[in-house]
C-alpha cells in the first residue's frame, strides 16, 4: 500500500478538498430560480435575491435571476421586478410547454442554462416547486444539493457554506460542495428576511432559446385546482397562528382555536397527533412533517411541544404556550408561557380580544 | 388450508420468553413467539443488571456479541437520611475477570439482541401482535392463542406464559389470580446521558468498570420502596421503586415525586448534574415472592418469569429468575415431547419440581416472610433507622472534645428512644426471621 | 404489475439526543423506525397491487440491521424485501444514495421483472432532503411524480396514470405514462395493519441482500463518501433560547383574570401587532 496517498483515517470530510477541477473554474455568478406559477412570483425568489445580492458582492460577481414560464410579456415583467429586487441579469426561457410547471421540461431548459451559462451558486426556494425540480437537476449535472438551508455563507476559498438544520432540528450541520459546480441549495420560504425593492433597477436580459415539442412531453397537465386565499395555504405565512394539540381533548374543541385565530384575524393548523386522529386536515399540520411557520404572534394550546413540533414554529416572533403540565417542553421554548387548561382559557381569551379590539374599533 | 401446528407457543419476548423459546428451539421443537411491542425490548426501555450465570447456561458465549454495559465491580448499600447517608462500598479488582459475574444493561437493546437469538436459532417471531385469549379444548387443555390480527387460532402443544406480570392472558384464562397492590412495586426509572469520561471520573472507574448504588430510607417518606443508580457505558439509570399497595395507602406520594427527592438528594445530586435526562414509563415489579406465586403449570400452559412473580425482591434479581424459569421451562417442555407424551398438568409438573431444586425456589422461600415483615415494620426500616444510623455516624464521627464511651451510650439512648426496646428487639426478631 | 418500494431505517427523531459537550449524536438506545414518509408509499403501493395483481418489492440501502425495517415491511403486506448492503456506500449523500439505488433498482427489476411504479418517501425525518427519490427518477428515465395526493386511475394496458399532485398553489391533474417514481403525500392514506398471515410470512421470509458487486456497481469511486459532491465541515448545537418562558401566575386567579394578563403580556412584548390588530378593527 502506498502510504503517501493515504489519507489518516480520521482526517474526516473538510479535508477531502482538492484543487477545482479545471472544467470548473469557469463557472461564475449566483442564481436564483425565480418561481412563478399562475401570475405569481413566489415570495421565497424575491427573498433568496436579498440573499443571493449578498452572496454575489462577497463574490464581486453578478446575480443572476432565471425566469421560465411562458409568454413574454409576463417574463419580462417578472425580470423587471427581480431587477428591482437586486437581480443584475435575467435569464429568461419562454415557451408554451414551460406554461405550467412540470419537472421534465423544466430541468432540460435548467439543465442547458447552467451547461451554457455555467454559474457558481444556484439558489431555489425549497417548496413543492423548487424540491421537485432541484433534485433532479443536481442529478442531472452530478452536483452536490443542500436542502431546506437557513443560513448561507461564503467561506475564505470562494466557497458556499450551507447550514441546515439536521436530526429533526436537534443539530445544524454546515455542508460545502467542494469539487463540483454549480454548489446548488434550496432555502425555505419565511427563513430569510424579504428585500425591499428599489424603484427602477434595470438589468440585463438574456432570451434563452429552447427548443421543446409538447408531443415529446410524458406528463401532460390535465387540470389545475387553485387553492382559495383562505385555505391552509396561506398558513405558512399568517401573521398571526393559533394551534391545538391533544390537551383539547376531543376535535370539537378545535373550534375554540378556530375561533381565538377567527378573531384575530390569523390562521389555525395542529400539531402532528391531531392529523393521525383525523381532527384536523394533514396540510393543517404544524411541524417538521408538516407547515413551518414564521407568524409574529403563535399560540400553542394543549401542545406539549415535542421536537418535531417545535422545528416548525421556532420562526415565530413570539411564542404563547397553554398546557397544563408544566414540565411541557413547549415551555422550554416559548416566550409566554400559562399552565391552565387550555379548554377553559382559550373561548376567555377569544372574549378578551374581541374586547379589547371592539373598544378600539368604536375609538377608531 | 389446514391450521398450522407449533410445537410451542410463547407469549412475549422478555428474558424469560426469550429463554424459554431458545432453548426448545436448540432442542429442536418447532416454537412460535409473540410479542405484543414494536420488537423485543421495545416495551422496556430502563436500565437494568443482567447476572452472566442464568444467561450462559443458555448461550455460554454471550459475551461476544451481547450488548453490554459495564460489569460491575462495586457494590454501595446507602442508608439514607435527609442530608446524607450511611453504608457499606463493596469493590473489589477480582471483578475485573475474564468473564464478569454481573453487567449493567439497557433493557432495549439486550432484548432485542437475545430476541434475534432466538429468531437466528429457528424460532418464528411475531412481533406487534397482541395474544388475546388462549383456545382451550373441550376438557379445558389449552391447545392455541388467538391474537388481535386477522386471522385463525394458532395452534401449539403447549403455551408459555411469558407475558410480564401484568400480562393479561393468564389472568383472563383464569390461570392466574389478579394481582394484589401488595404483590407488585411500582418503579420508575430514568436514564440520565453523560458523556464516558464524566461517568469514569464521578465513580472512580475505568474502562467498562460499573458501580450500583441502592439505597433506601427517607427518600421514600417512609414507604416500603428503594432507589437505585446505575452506570452505564454513557448514561446513569436511576429510579425508585415502592409497593403499589403504600401509594394507594398514602394518596400523596408519586413515584415521580419519589424520584424528584431522591435525585436532589445531597448524596446523589452531584453524581447526575449536567446529564441529559432522559424520562421513561413506570413499570410494574411483581415483589410478592414466594407467597405470591401462582399455579406454574397446567394441561397445555406453563408460566415463567415476572408472570410467576420470580422476582428475588431483597437482592434485586429478576432477569436471571426470569431466564432460569424460562430455561428450565424450555427444557421440562422438550424432554415431554422428546418422549411423545402429552403437555398435561402432570408432565408438566417437572418444571415445579425442578425448580424447588434450584436457587430459584430456594432463594423465593427464605425470603417469604420479607414481604409480610415489611407490611407490618416497614415504617421502621424506611424511616426511622435510616435517620437513627445517620445520626449515630455523625456522633461518632465528629470530634467535639466529647469522650467515646459517651458517646456510645448517647448513641444507644437515641435507639432507644426512636424505637422503644422492645421496638427494637421485635424488629430485630421479625428480620432475623424473615432472613432465615 | 410490478411495484418497488424504496425506504430507509431512520433513527427516531424523537428520540435524539445530542452529547452536550461535543455535540454529536448519541445514538445510545435510540430505537430505529422505518421512515414514516416512506410508508404513505407502501400503502398506495398494497392498494394498487391488491386492485391490479402484482408484486410489492420493499428495498433499501443501509447496514446489516436494516433487514428489520424491511422485515416490517413484510409484515403489512409486501411481498418480498431486497437489502443492498456494503461497506463503500458508508458515507453517502443524497447523489450517491441515488446512484446506489438506481443500480438495486435495475438489479431488482432483471431479476423480478421491470418496474411499473417506484414509491420513494417524499422525504426522510433525518436528512429531510427530499431529493432522492427525483434522483432516481433522473437516472432510471422514470417520469417523475412527487407530492402526490391520490391516484385516480391507472391503465395498465396502454400505461397511463392519472394522479393528483400537491402544488404550492393549488392540485395539478396529471397525467403520465408508466414507469413512474412516485412520491405520496403524508397523509394520503394510511399504512394499514397486516393479517396474522402476512406477519407469519414475515417472520419467516428470507430477506434478499445484495453488495456493490452483486448489483453490478464496478466503479465505487461513485459511491458513498466518495461519490459524494457534498461534504459535512461542521456540526453544531442550535443556540438555545436562554431563559424559559415567562410564566403568567394561575394561582387563585380566574380564567378572564388570566386571560387579561395574558393580552397584556402579548401586547406589552408585541406593541407593533398591537397596533396593526387595532389599526385592522379600527378600519373594519
Amino acid at each position: 500500500m502506498n502510504t503517501k496517498s493515504s489519507r489518516p483515517a480520521g482526517g474526516g470530510r473538510a479535508s477531502m478538498k482538492r484543487e477545482l477541477p479545471e472544467r470548473f473554474r469557469s463557472y461564475r455568478h449566483v442564481w436564483v430560480f425565480i418561481e412563478f406559477e399562475h401570475g405569481r412570483i413566489h415570495p421565497v425568489s424575491l427573498e433568496l435575491l436579498g440573499e443571493g445580492r449578498k452572496l454575489a458582492d462577497q463574490l464581486h460577481v453578478d446575480l443572476a435571476a432565471v425566469i421560465v414560464g411562458s409568454g413574454r410579456a409576463a417574463l419580462h415583467e417578472v425580470a423587471a421586478t427581480t431587477f428591482s429586487y437586486g437581480a443584475d441579469v435575467a435569464y429568461i426561457a419562454d415557451d408554451p410547454v414551460l406554461a405550467d410547471y412540470r419537472n421534465e421540461p423544466y430541468t432540460r431548459v435548467i439543465t442547458s442554462l447552467v451547461e451554457t451559462y455555467q454559474p457558481e451558486i444556484m439558489l431555489l426556494g425549497a417548496t413543492v416547486l423548487g424540491r421537485d425540480l432541484a433534485g433532479a437537476v443536481a442529478t442531472t449535472l452530478k452536483t452536490g444539493l443542500t436542502a431546506d438551508c437557513t443560513e448561507l455563507a461564503i467561506d475564505g476559498e470562494r466557497s458556499l457554506a450551507a447550514t441546515r438544520p439536521t436530526f429533526g432540528g436537534s443539530l445544524l450541520c454546515t455542508i460545502h460542495t467542494l469539487n463540483y459546480r454549480p454548489q446548488m441549495a434550496t432555502v425555505r420560504p419565511r427563513v430569510m428576511a424579504m428585500p425591499t425593492a428599489q424603484e427602477r433597477q434595470s438589468g440585463r436580459i438574456v432570451e434563452f432559446p429552447v427548443d421543446l415539442r409538447e408531443e415529446d412531453m410524458i406528463t401532460k397537465v390535465l387540470d389545475f385546482l387553485p387553492d382559495t386565499a383562505n385555505e391552509a395555504a396561506q398558513l405558512a405565512f399568517a401573521d398571526i397562528v393559533v394551534a391545538g394539540g391533544l390537551g383539547l381533548r376531543t376535535s370539537e374543541n378545535m373550534q375554540l382555536v378556530r375561533d381565538l385565530a377567527q378573531v384575530l384575524g390569523g390562521d389555525w393548523g395542529g400539531s402532528r397527533p391531531l392529523v393521525q386522529k383525523g381532527w384536523i386536515p394533514a396540510e393543517r399540520q404544524i411541524g417538521q412533517t408538516g407547515k413551518t411557520i414564521r407568524p409574529r404572534l403563535y399560540i400553542a394550546a394543549g401542545i406539549s411541544g415535542a421536537i418535531q413540533h417545535r422545528v416548525g414554529v421556532e420562526g415565530a416572533d413570539l411564542i404563547v404556550a397553554i398546557n397544563t403540565d408544566p414540565q411541557a417542553p413547549i415551555f422550554d421554548f416559548a416566550d409566554i408561557g400559562i399552565t391552565t387548561d387550555a379548554i377553559t382559557l382559550l373561548p376567555t381569551l377569544t372574549r378578551v380580544f374581541r374586547q379589547r379590539l371592539a373598544v378600539n374599533r368604536m375609538a377608531g | 388450508m389446514t391450521h398450522e401446528h407449533f410445537d410451542a407457543i410463547v407469549v412475549g419476548a422478555g428474558p424469560s420468553g426469550n429463554a424459554a423459546a431458545y432453548t426448545m428451539a436448540q432442542r429442536g421443537l418447532k416454537v412460535l413467539q409473540i410479542e405484543r411491542g414494536e420488537y423485543a425490548g421495545s416495551k422496556n426501555v430502563q436500565g437494568a443488571i443482567l447476572y452472566s450465570d442464568a444467561l450462559e447456561r443458555i448461550i455460554p458465549d454471550f459475551r461476544e456479541e451481547a450488548p453490554l454495559e459495564r460489569h460491575v465491580i462495586e457494590q454501595r448499600i446507602w442508608m439514607m437520611d435527609d442530608s446524607g447517608h450511611t453504608g457499606m462500598h463493596h469493590r473489589s479488582d477480582d471483578y475485573n475477570e475474564q468473564k464478569p459475574n454481573r453487567y449493567t444493561i439497557i433493557r432495549a437493546q439486550f432484548d432485542k439482541w437475545f430476541n434475534r437469538c432466538v429468531r437466528e436459532i429457528g424460532v418464528t417471531v411475531l412481533c406487534e401482535t397482541t395474544v388475546t385469549g388462549l383456545i382451550a379444548d373441550e376438557h379445558r387443555r389449552i391447545i392455541g392463542v388467538q391474537t388481535d390480527r386477522d386471522g385463525d387460532g394458532i395452534f401449539a402443544d403447549v403455551v408459555v406464559l411469558a407475558e410480564g406480570v401484568n400480562g393479561l392472558i393468564g389472568q383472563r384464562s383464569g390461570l392466574r389470580k389478579e394481582l394484589r397492590p401488595e404483590d407488585v412495586a411500582l418503579a420508575v426509572k430514568e436514564m440520565h446521558f453523560l458523556p464516558q469520561d464524566v461517568i469514569d471520573a464521578r465513580f472512580n472507574l475505568r474502562g467498562e468498570e460499573g458501580v450500583v448504588i441502592e439505597a433506601m430510607g427517607t427518600v421514600t417518606d417512609g414507604m416500603i420502596g428503594t432507589a437505585f443508580l446505575y452506570t452505564n457505558r454513557e448514561s446513569i439509570s436511576v429510579g425508585v421503586g415502592c409497593l403499589v399497595s403504600e401509594f394507594a395507602k398514602s394518596g400523596e406520594a408519586t413515584p415521580h415525586g419519589i424520584l424528584d427527592r431522591f435525585k436532589a438528594h445531597p448524596s446523589v445530586r452531584a453524581l447526575l448534574e449536567g446529564a441529559e435526562i432522559k424520562e421513561y414509563a413506570a413499570h410494574l415489579i411483581p415483589e410478592g415472592g414466594y407467597r405470591a406465586v401462582p399455579d406454574l403449570v397446567g394441561d397445555g400452559w406453563i408460566v415463567v418469569g415476572d408472570a410467576g412473580h420470580f422476582v428475588n425482591a431483597v437482592h434485586r434479581e429478576g432477569s436471571n429468575l426470569a431466564m432460569t424459569t424460562g430455561r428450565i421451562a424450555g427444557e421440562t417442555i422438550a424432554n415431554v415431547l422428546g418422549s411423545c407424551l402429552a403437555c398435561t398438568r402432570d408432565n408438566l409438573q417437572a418444571y415445579v419440581t425442578q425448580l424447588q431444586e434450584t436457587f430459584v425456589m430456594k432463594d423465593m422461600k427464605k425470603y417469604k416472610n420479607v414481604p409480610r415483615m415489611l407490611e407490618h415494620g416497614g415504617h421502621n426500616i424506611m424511616d426511622i433507622y435510616p435517620r437513627l444510623l445517620n445520626r449515630s455516624a455523625q456522633t461518632w464521627f465528629r470530634v467535639d472534645g466529647r469522650d467515646k464511651k459517651s458517646k456510645e451510650s448517647e448513641i444507644l439512648r437515641s435507639a432507644r428512644q426512636a424505637r422503644g426496646l422492645t421496638g427494637l428487639l421485635g424488629d430485630a426478631f421479625r428480620l432475623a426471621r424473615a432472613w432465615r | 404489475m410490478q411495484i418497488f418500494v424504496c425506504i430507509k431505517q431512520v433513527p427516531d427523531s424523537g428520540q435524539i439526543r445530542v452529547h452536550p459537550v461535543t455535540n454529536t449524536i448519541m445514538r445510545q438506545g435510540v430505537p430505529t423506525i422505518i421512515n414514516p414518509y416512506d410508508l404513505f408509499g407502501l400503502e398506495q403501493a398494497l392498494r394498487l397491487r391488491d386492485r391490479f395483481g402484482g408484486e410489492v418489492t420493499v428495498m433499501t440501502m443501509g447496514p446489516p440491521m436494516a433487514v428489520d425495517s424491511l422485515r416490517k415491511a413484510l409484515t403489512f403486506g409486501a411481498d418480498r424485501g431486497v437489502l443492498l448492503t456494503d461497506r463503500v456506500f458508508a458515507g453517502s449523500d443524497t447523489l450517491a444514495t441515488s446512484y446506489a439505488l438506481s443500480y438495486l433498482i435495475r438489479k431488482a427489476g432483471e431479476t423480478w421483472g421491470a418496474p411499473d411504479i417506484v414509491f420513494c418517501g417524499k422525504q426522510t425525518i433525518d436528512g429531510d432532503t427530499a431529493q432522492v427519490g427525483p434522483g432516481i427518477a433522473r437516472r432510471l428515465g422514470l417520469s417523475q411524480l412527487t407530492y402526490v395526493s391520490g391516484i385516480d386511475d391507472m391503465d395498465l394496458t396502454d400505461r397511463q396514470i392519472l394522479v393528483r399532485r400537491r402544488g404550492d398553489h393549488g392540485v395539478q391533474v396529471l397525467r403520465s405514462r408508466l414507469p413512474v417514481m412516485v412520491t405520496m403525500m403524508e397523509g394520503s392514506n394510511e399504512i394499514r395493519r397486516g393479517t396474522q398471515a402476512d406477519a407469519l410470512r414475515a417472520a419467516r421470509a428470507e430477506i434478499v441482500q445484495w453488495n456493490a458487486a452483486t448489483v453490478g456497481i464496478s466503479d465505487t469511486s461513485l459511491c458513498g463518501l466518495r461519490g459524494s459532491p457534498t461534504v459535512v465541515k461542521k456540526v453544531f448545537a442550535p443556540t438555545a433560547r436562554d431563559e424559559k418562558a415567562e410564566m403568567i401566575s394561575t394561582e387563585g386567579i380566574s380564567p378572564s383574570g388570566m386571560a387579561e394578563a395574558l393580552v397584556d403580556q402579548i401586547f406589552s412584548r408585541q406593541p407593533g401587532l398591537r397596533d396593526d390588530l387595532f389599526r385592522q378593527a379600527a378600519g373594519h
